[in-house]
């Protein structure tokens, strides 16, 4: 749709992620989601008068590692400045952010698309700002409640270049970088709870043209509202134009239930917010050592993680980004290979994007909170290589481990679900089914081939399914033969 | 440069305040003048120069990721000239 | 009997140590002294029942032989402090009813240091101002006013001057951001100090300019000063622009007596200058002269573009600081049904009209397309300002000029005219701009009898010399109050 009739939509994205820290950026107060409203905003927060700002060290940290994990150059001195406009959310009648001089400068990530393909989006910068409080419209008709708990919350706005061209780049780009944000925890990026919020600017132009006037869609709160927001935006912009209308250059508002983005109520007045320098805090200095020492202790990110994973196990891209999309995945995997070094790295992949996930999924659960331990499923699969169990038996096994928590050995020994190998066993076992089913034989060797699966059938269920089928086939041939 | 009626009123209600009509002119001719008498700054040769923002040079001060401070709701809500269920009202904002 | 009337700071500490007066006396006489000299207008409120109350504390407290710096001594406070459960202002009617559930670090300072709340002061709306002219409370007078005239105790901390300079106080506090404290200090005939910028701590004041702001001690004499500030000066984490710095001894220091190069800056000896403050000038000199002190004719070649620069950017930072007062978390509130309706009406009914000029000033100079032509480059001359006093210091201790380009006016001379009355500024608002301490100490009386005050300029965070050069000033000068 996107690539169609040779238009083509530029995109940009503003994600406001905030930091995961224990008090605010400029003050004491606490930064935990839910409470009571205003119970966790202090003097400085309520904008009283004779107030100041003071600097959390830890969210400065926080940005730096942000920073760092998205490639981007960390400047070694920026500026606090002044964005001034009235809200009654925003107690200051300022929001302290940063303008002309960010913390951080220009970095990229890089994107899997469906198709296989990847791509570099780039980002421009990245500054450090303050939240603003919570209005509350539908508890009362005529007013609107403030809450500030939110308010002074330290924020960390990222903007991309606008390399994005489909809903699903955008889509992908919010993903990685809100894979990237869990990686290094600095960012919980739960859309939800509003911890990660976007605002989309969309253009469309036709290919080869110069660029059209773009529209700013806020209010995207998931990943599936950015794909529709994108794609309904596109086809708003291409029929006024295709009509002969121009595109308001406007701040629009998405609109979940109907999947639709519209023109905001209020009077559109110039936002002229008169940055300015903020006269109540010094620059900020962030110098070689320090960003050192944070690059140091920094965890080791998706793609070079992502990498890794290909390169030393040969798993397939496709299957390495699941891993990569949540720490907790990766390490789970790393656990399990690094618990015995014969294990087939693909297979435990396959052991846990298809068999763990699945009853994951099942079940409401995340992986931190696996009944099924790493060590465990480790175990497991170590069973099958060495034959004690049939991978068949095996996903039962599985099942029995999910729900009880028992492990493999226990399971196996209490249900006698061990896998026969014995050749003699076997033979016996295949000799009393053939003996058992003599016109069927006769059937089989008279042309009906398919006989073979009921024989190999009766064999299985005689040894409750653990016999080896390796084994079975190979004794139930030369049995059949003669 | 003269500041003159559009400006004013642009300037007042980017400022929040209400200039009543007749208070217009008055603010113009006042504005105007303080805005010509502080462009004799353009006679200062600045280029190269960069702009200070607070004398001091002191470095900024940091402060350690500890909830030391909040949950002191009364105290917020003390002042405020009308509240609710632990809420500031203010006539409803349409977005 | 002891002449309560006429003490000053340090004598009243001596009686109190002494015991020869008691805290609880010498509260009731001010209190009693305040409702007397109620046409001063220098009090906003009162502090009635509560002064007594502590001043007995302090009375005991003197008794075990527990007391503090300044243990029982009454002060009065600018009303931009913020003192917890009391009236706090801001001379507007903004905060006509504001009651902070906080105290200001300063004032803070001051009561753990045994010192009793007087009163909070008159001042001119948001500490906008030179004449304390603008309050919503009513002008303040000069209590050297006489003939029937009313001069004006200068601003915007004029109601602490005149307290001060009335005898209704015996030292106040006053915050100074473009000379506050050091013009009504002169008008009034009393010391007023500004430090340097950092030195005492911006938290709990009420915000007007942050990057000019200081609080300071308004007093009868230089060693009063040096007694208050250095109880008001110190670190405060709460601050990001509060100096980390050692425990000050500035009344300690005052004994040493220093050896000071003077510096004169002839740009401020224009042909516009009275002959009088020529006159007095020339005789401050001599004083240094006579004191062994050298004098060093200085360059501060941008002098005259520093008021401009001065109103830019205070303006601008003003317009920000005042945002909030939207009638939501506390001040006065003017109901509508729409939002904007109800900033607008709160906001122009609460503030006064030389309060909207700056706001609407600051608003412009910040807005789209006018920043780099006036906030940009005001920020662009102030730098070369402060490379001025660099270079300056690099020659001398300490700079030496009149505190204001003329004594008091009368009342109402000056009000309409805006420029004219941010004149009355000129020679403070350098030091501002450069965050330097300075202080206004008299030195004589016009030929319209008012008094006159001249300014100290030391390097930042250099007020023992600042100090020091004032005393001779203030021992030579000998002035001597003939009130009526």
């Amino acid at each position: 749709m996107q690539n169609s009739k040779n238009w083509e939509t530029i995109i940009g994205l503003e994600v406001h992620a905030q930091i995961v820290s224990k008090s605010k950026l400029f003050s004491g107060a606490s930064t935990d989601f839910g409470s009571e409203p205003n119970t966790q905003v202090s003097l400085v927060d309520a904008a009283m008068p004779g107030m100041l700002p003071v600097i959390n060290k830890y969210c400065v940290e926080q940005v730096i590692k942000t920073g760092l994990g998205l490639n981007a150059q960390i400047n070694k001195r920026s500026v606090f400045d002044r964005k001034n406009y009235f809200y009654p959310d925003l107690p200051q009648g300022y929001q302290i952010s940063q303008f002309t001089q960010p913390i951080v400068g220009k970095g990229s990530i890089e994107i899997d698309l469906k198709d296989g393909s990847s791509k570099e989006i780039c980002i421009t910068r990245l500054h450090l700002e303050q939240d603003a409080g919570k209005s509350v419209h539908d508890l009362e008709p005529n007013k609107s409640y403030i809450d500030l708990n939110r308010s002074g919350i330290a924020l960390m706005e990222i903007v991309s270049e606008p390399d994005i061209r489909s809903a699903e780049e955008a889509q992908e780009y919010v993903k990685k970088l809100r894979s990237i944000l869990r990686y290094i925890g600095t960012c919980d990026g739960n859309m939800e709870e509003g911890s990660l919020r976007c605002d989309v600017n969309i253009s469309v132009r036709k290919k080869g043209e110069e660029l059209g006037t773009r529209c700013e869609i806020k209010n995207v709160n998931s990943i599936k509202s950015i794909g529709q927001a994108i794609d309904y935006e596109f086809k708003r912009q291409i029929e006024i134009i295709n009509s002969g209308g121009r595109i308001d250059q406007e701040t629009r508002l998405f609109d979940e239930k109907k999947g639709e983005t519209r023109s905001m109520r209020s009077k559109e007045e110039a936002h002229d917010y008169r940055y300015f320098p903020d006269p109540d805090l010094p620059p900020l200095d962030i110098n070689d050592d320090w960003t050192n020492e944070i690059k140091k202790n920094l965890p080791e990110l998706p793609d070079v993680k992502k990498a890794k994973l290909i390169n030393q196990h040969k798993i397939s891209s496709y299957d390495a980004s699941i891993l990569v999309s949540d720490k907790n995945n990766a390490e789970f995997f790393d656990k399990i290979v690094d618990g015995n070094k014969k294990r087939n790295p693909k297979n435990i992949v396959n052991w846990i994007i298809g068999d763990l996930f699945s009853l994951l999924n099942k079940n409401n659960l995340k992986i931190k909170n696996s009944p099924v331990k790493a060590e465990d499923l480790g175990e497991l699969i170590d069973l099958i290589e060495d034959s004690t169990i049939s991978r068949k038996i095996a996903k039962n096994v599985f099942e029995e481990m999910f729900k009880t928590k028992k492990k493999a050995k226990d399971i196996i020994e209490k249900k006698g679900l061990k896998q026969i190998t014995n050749t003699d066993e076997i033979e016996s076992i295949i000799e009393k089914t053939l003996a058992n089913n003599k016109d069927k034989v006769e059937q089989y060797k008279s042309g009906k081939e398919k006989l073979f699966g009921y024989f190999v059938g009766q064999v299985m269920q005689e040894t409750k399914g653990t016999a080896n089928p390796g084994i079975v086939n190979e004794i139930l041939k030369k049995k059949l033969a003669n | 440069m003269h500041i003159d009626k559009k400006i004013v009123k642009k300037i007042a209600t980017l400022s929040r305040i209400k200039i009543e009509e007749n208070e217009v002119e008055r603010f113009s001719n006042e504005l105007s003048k303080i805005i010509s008498w502080v462009e004799k700054l353009n006679e200062v040769d600045t280029k190269d120069i960069i702009p200070i923002t607070n004398p001091s040079d002191i470095k900024i001060p940091y402060r350690k990721d500890e909830i030391n401070d909040g949950k002191i709701k009364d105290k917020i809500l003390k002042n405020a000239p009308e509240k609710k269920a632990g809420y500031f009202i203010v006539p409803k904002v349409v977005e | 009997m002891t002449d309560l009337k006429n003490i000053n700071l340090e004598k009243c500490l001596e009686l109190l140590k002494g015991k020869k007066i008691s805290s609880k006396e010498l509260v009731s006489f001010y209190l009693k002294e305040a409702e007397l000299n109620k046409k001063l207008n220098a009090y906003i409120s009162l502090n009635s029942e509560n002064a007594i109350k502590s001043a007995e504390e302090s009375d005991k407290r003197i008794a075990k032989n527990q007391a503090r710096p300044l243990e029982g001594v009454p002060l009065a406070i600018k009303d931009l402090f913020c003192t917890k459960d009391i009236l706090t202002t801001a001379a507007s009617k903004m905060l006509k009813n504001f009651k902070p559930t906080y105290e200001s670090t300063v004032t803070k300072k001051l009561w753990d240091a045994g010192a009793i709340l007087l009163g909070k002061t008159n001042l001119d709306e948001f500490a906008m101002g030179s004449s304390n002219e603008t309050s919503f409370f009513g002008a303040s007078i000069n209590p050297w006013s006489k003939d029937n005239k009313q001069y004006v105790p200068g601003g915007s901390s004029g109601g602490s001057a005149s307290a001060v300079s009335g005898n209704i106080a015996i030292a106040a506090t006053g915050t100074d951001t473009g000379g506050s404290i050091r013009q009504p200090a002169s008008y009034c005939g009393i010391v007023g100090l500004k430090p340097t910028y950092g030195r005492c701590s911006r938290w709990g004041i009420v915000s007007f300019a942050s990057s000019l702001d200081q609080a300071g001690p308004m007093t009868k004499t230089v060693n009063d000063s040096a007694l208050m500030l250095d109880v008001m000066a110190g670190y405060d984490k709460k601050d990001s622009t509060s100096a980390d710095l050692e425990k000050t001894n500035f009344y300690k220091n005052l004994k040493n007596s220093k050896k000071l190069k003077i510096g004169i800056p002839k740009q401020y000896k224009n042909d516009q200058l009275s002959k009088e403050i020529v006159k007095f000038w020339e005789l401050g000199i001599e004083f240094f002269k006579k004191n062994n002190c050298e004098i060093v004719e200085i360059d501060l070649s941008h002098t005259e573009y520093a008021l401009a620069t001065y109103y830019i950017i205070s303006s601008a930072e003003a317009s920000s600081n005042l945002a909030r007062y939207d009638g939501i978390r506390y001040g006065l509130r003017k109901n509508s049904e729409d939002i904007n309706d109800l900033y607008e009406q709160t906001r122009s009914n609460g503030f006064g009209d030389e309060v909207k000029r700056r706001i609407m000033i600051g608003t412009y100079v910040l807005s789209a397309g006018y920043y780099d032509a006036y906030y940009s480059k005001a920020q662009k001359v102030r730098s070369k300002i402060i490379n001025d006093f660099n270079q300056a210091f690099k020659k001398v201790d300490v700079i030496f000029t009149p505190t204001a380009p003329s004594d008091a006016f009368e009342q109402g001379s000056k009000i309409d005219d805006p420029i004219q009355m941010y004149l009355n500024d000129v020679f403070t608002v350098p030091v501002s701009l450069a965050g330097l301490p300075a202080i206004s100490v008299p030195i004589g009386l016009s030929s319209n009898n008012l008094p006159l005050g001249f300014q100290i300029i030391g390097k930042r965070f250099d007020e023992d010399s600042v100090l020091s050069a004032a005393k001779i000033i203030e021992e030579n000068a000998n002035f001597k109050k003939e009130m009526n």
